[in-house]
């Protein structure tokens, strides 16, 4: 089967496919954005209550979430440069990596979103209908845009765990590694949107 | 430009990389960026410590650096053609203008 495909000059378009990635993660970046308006809008609307909800939030979790996301970004970025070179182990050790930071991610989030429910404080409790409507736009755009920068590093860890099994079968190598690049641009994009996450809720008080 | 990848496809599998390949970043540089985007991140702490205005500022100046680091170097922008680049800009700009108008309706409301 392989050998009739290899026969015939296969149609290829590295370029292509990477600006068609670039073309989803700008649909991504306007999605989040639509969000990020409506924090900007509310914040400006109910300052206090920001700056008083945010003192509810775990700034060390979410220091170290960032710590561990840019970290995660390097041993992905490192990893095409690995496959660049033709070093295949080094490459799966880089995905391998990432993964792992990704899901050491998810434990953190896990940890924090279980202390604020803990607390009372999601999105229909009977505490956050007792604090004023500032804080529980706080809440509710914290859950929403959190919660769907999670879904996004759940996403990631999926696709990055197909590329390690592609990269140990061979179907990204040295000479086609588009598919890895790809994987690796919707990552740096998600460590892109944690990064404006950051200043916006852990660091807000 | 297209055509002539499409019609050549073993020259483009022999050349992994049309737009880098010797130039292509080794793992230092990309250590580096992640260095300075921990430092950043550090520095945007310590500013947010220190005050609810400095803490905006912090988050207007030295986030989108960050950002634009991810995206200029672990995302390759710095090493695409213009195409890409202009594409990717477009998009941000367009952003910025929904910012600019956001922000001018509040301080005219």
């Amino acid at each position: 089967m392989n050998q009739a495909a290899h026969a015939h000059p296969e149609h290829r378009d590295d370029f292509g496919a990477k600006l068609g990635m670039w073309l989803f993660l700008l649909t991504e970046i306007l999605l989040f954005s639509g969000l990020f308006l409506g924090y900007a809008w509310m914040r400006t609307r109910y300052p206090a209550e920001f700056h008083h909800a945010g003192t509810e939030m775990n700034a060390v979790l979410g220091v170290t979430n960032t710590i561990v996301l840019l970290t995660s970004s390097l041993t992905m970025v490192l990893s095409l440069v690995a496959i660049q070179r033709g070093e295949r182990k080094r490459a799966m050790l880089g995905v391998g990596a990432t993964i792992l930071l990704g899901l050491v991610f998810l434990v953190n989030k896990a940890f924090e979103w279980h202390a604020e429910i803990h607390h009372g404080n999601y999105p229909g409790s009977a505490h956050l209908a007792t604090l004023p409507p500032g804080e529980q736009v706080f809440f509710g755009l914290y859950y929403t845009m959190t919660g769907l920068h999670g879904v996004h590093v759940l996403v990631g860890i999926s696709v990055l765990s197909v590329m390690l099994v592609m990269i140990k079968r061979g179907r990204i190598s040295r000479d086609r590694f588009v598919v890895l690049e790809n994987g690796g641009l919707y990552w740096h994009l998600v460590d892109v949107i944690w990064i404006f996450l950051l200043p916006l809720f852990y660091l807000a008080a | 430009m297209g055509e002539g990848e499409m019609s050549e496809p073993m020259t483009a599998g022999a050349v992994p990389d049309l737009h880098g390949g010797h130039a292509a970043p080794g793992y230092g540089t990309f250590v580096a960026v992640w260095a300075v985007l921990v430092a950043l991140t550090a520095l945007l702490v310590l500013v947010s410590r220190s005050g609810q205005g400095a803490a905006v500022w912090g988050l207007l100046l030295i986030t989108p650096v960050k950002a634009a680091l991810v995206f200029y170097f672990f995302m390759h922008l710095r090493y695409e053609g213009l195409l890409l680049k202009v594409v990717v800009s477009v998009a941000l700009v367009t952003l910025l203008i929904f910012f600019a108008l956001l922000f001018s309706d509040i301080a005219f409301h």
